[in-house]
């Protein structure tokens, strides 16, 4: 059993609550950076693929998890992000510029949608978010002249101060870029949440009314987390399409937009964790699904569907089971032997999910 | 001058009379309770000075400043806190979280330096730490610091947002009805707080209440609505014994 013992308020502010924590992520982290004399240049991929998904979802987390507001549009800032960095790289601009500018650019254009969005509520979000994800594939077509259009774009090989990146012949490099990447958006997702604005996030999610008699503007916070998440999820978007190497208006689609979704609810919503266990689950998915058709039926026999059905099936277990997520399970083991031997059954029972319709239990 | 003045409010929801050309003041320094039958308008005057509702006629000013030109997320920084009647508080986080986001208002950091968590943000967070430690140790909840809302008993929640509204450092305190669904003791507590909130801090409260003996026990002049009128104003004996009020909540003829 593991006892906190808090002797200065630096406790709660800094980033890792003691030396045991501390220790686990160093442990983590070396093994991120080692990890390409472990695995083959096929699992480096899959591993940056997790890492980009991740980016992703914590974009789409932090307007979600943390702030409470559901979007099924962050493909189309997927596409923002991706598109842009690749035609400011076009115009000449180095990588090392453009990338962050993309992450601006589209974080801006989040800010400027969310305006008039995030007045809606709930649901009616989700819907006025699905025309975006809608609108994207068509904006992508008339903006032939930026974005080519229908044939769509390769993806420019990536030069940081003379070091060439390429996905296809160094995946090891652009597996480095790339968790360089999700390091630094990870830090500035943890800082937001233990500064006045990430509490404020959380104020606008459980209870506008008090927030604002808290002197904290809705409007105003709700676009930020929208933009802030958009930002994110543009960089996102543009490591995604150096790691595709070709894309077009349909890349984006509303599909990725769900399986965003999915997948921060998958991996529990409003913590860090859950975005990346969301995204180990969405990026082996497919894989370890085709594994196990192979074994039991045989390689050449194909079920269309089988994966949304059983993504779906899993979301739909999570939600009643779990409202937690991965990371509600992964808590909940971690708690029970913290705590051995003396952690009780029912300590969870208490435990809500965002869903407020089970007020009468 | 007194510090909140309410002149002439009035306030219609289509053809119902919520608040009727209400005039009342608040000076600095004292408890001024709200009494009233049920709909008679207490909540609504509290909303109304919140901003959460744009009078129909009248005029609200708090220290000299026009609260009409304000929306209701600008009134905080004018240094009024209030409660609510059905707990508001941020189910998904902890006490302490709770309590920090009543240090909104004095913020100083901005998105950039946030992200970054420069030195500057770090020395905020430490001086907001120690106000809400001071409100912590005033309220007794070092047990609940870091406890969810979402599992506490409903007396600790209502003094979690007594707390959050005392952690912004207001000088004018809008308690919603603070004794409701509370026991005898904590109702006790309650009282005795609501005393060292006026006379320890020196913080004004406007309170809405139900438990005259909590009512006569704190506050220096109680006002009784009905109707959204006023009823009568005065001390808490005079309000008590007022003919107009005993019909109001008792019905003709009882007195």
């Amino acid at each position: 059993m593991r006892i906190h013992f808090k002797t200065s308020y630096e406790h709660d502010i800094r980033l890792f609550p003691d030396r045991w924590t501390f220790l686990v992520y160093a442990a983590l982290l070396a093994l991120a950076f080692t990890l390409p004399y472990w695995l083959n240049d096929f699992y480096i991929g899959e591993a940056t693929n997790v890492l980009i998904w991740a980016i992703a979802g914590l974009g789409l987390m932090l307007l979600t998890g943390q702030t409470g507001q559901a979007s099924l549009g962050h493909a189309a800032f997927l596409a923002v992000g991706c598109y842009s960095c690749v035609i400011l790289m076009e115009q000449g601009l180095p990588f090392i510029l453009a990338f962050p500018l993309s992450g601006i650019i589209t974080g801006v254009i989040g800010t400027i949608i969310a305006i008039p969005a995030v007045r809606m509520h709930g649901i009616y979000l989700a819907i006025a978010t699905i025309a975006l994800s809608i609108l994207a594939d068509d904006i992508i077509v008339l903006l032939e002249p930026w974005t080519d259009g229908v044939s769509g774009k390769f993806a420019p090989t990536i030069v940081i101060f003379g070091l060439e990146i390429e996905r296809w012949t160094m995946p090891d490099r652009f597996y480095y870029l790339v968790l360089v990447v999700t390091i630094i958006c990870t830090l500035f997702y943890r800082n937001l949440l233990r500064s006045p604005l990430g509490r404020a996030f959380a104020a606008v999610r459980d209870s506008e009314v008090s927030a604002t008699a808290m002197g904290v503007h809705i409007t105003r916070t709700k676009a930020i987390s929208f933009g802030i998440s958009c930002a994110i999820t543009g960089l996102g978007g543009a490591l995604m399409g150096f790691y595709a190497g070709a894309f077009n208006n349909e890349t984006f689609s509303i599909v990725i937009s769900i399986s965003l979704l999915m997948m921060i609810v998958i991996g529990g919503l409003g913590s860090i964790h859950g975005a990346f266990f969301g995204a180990i689950v969405i990026a082996f998915l497919p894989q370890g699904l085709s594994i196990l058709k192979g074994a039991v039926m045989g390689g050449n026999v194909a079920i269309p569907g089988l994966e949304t059905g059983v993504f779906g099936m899993i979301l739909i277990l999570f939600i009643l089971f779990e409202p937690m997520g991965i990371y509600g399970r992964w808590m909940k083991i971690r708690i029970w032997f913290e705590l051995f031997p003396f952690a009780r059954k029912d300590m969870f029972r208490r435990q809500k999910s965002y869903l407020k319709t089970e007020r009468l239990r | 001058m007194s510090l909140l003045e309410i002149k002439n409010a009035t306030l219609k929801f289509g053809g119902v009379v919520a608040v009727n050309d209400l005039s009342f003041s608040v000076e600095e320094g004292e408890v001024y309770a709200i009494v009233g039958p049920n709909g008679a308008g207490k909540s609504t005057v509290f909303n109304l000075i919140s901003r959460f509702y744009d009078p129909f006629a009248g005029s609200f000013s708090f220290d000299g400043h026009n609260l009409l030109d304000r929306k209701a997320d600008a009134i905080a920084d004018l240094g009024i806190a209030r409660t609510f009647q059905n707990i508001e508080l941020f189910d998904h986080a902890t006490v302490l979280e709770n309590l920090l986001v009543g240090r909104h208002r004095h913020r100083r950091t901005n998105l950039v330096e946030e992200m970054l968590f420069t030195p500057r943000v770090r020395r905020q967070a430490h001086e907001n730490r120690e106000a809400v430690e001071e409100v912590i140790d005033f309220l007794d909840l070092q047990p609940y610091r870091s406890k969810m809302i979402a599992g506490l008993p409903y007396g600790v929640r209502k003094v979690v947002e007594l707390g959050r509204a005392l952690a912004s450092g207001p000088r004018l305190l809008l308690l919603d009805e603070p004794a409701s669904g509370l026991s005898v003791e904590e109702t006790q507590d309650m009282r005795w707080w609501i005393d060292d909130i006026r006379k320890q801090m020196g913080i004004t409260v406007l309170m809405v209440e139900h438990d005259m003996g909590l009512v006569s026990g704190v506050s220096d002049r109680v006002l009784a609505l009905a109707d959204g009128a006023k009823l009568a104003e005065g001390t808490p004996a005079e309000v008590q014994s007022n003919p107009a009020v005993i019909e109001a909540y008792l019905g003709a003829g009882a007195a």
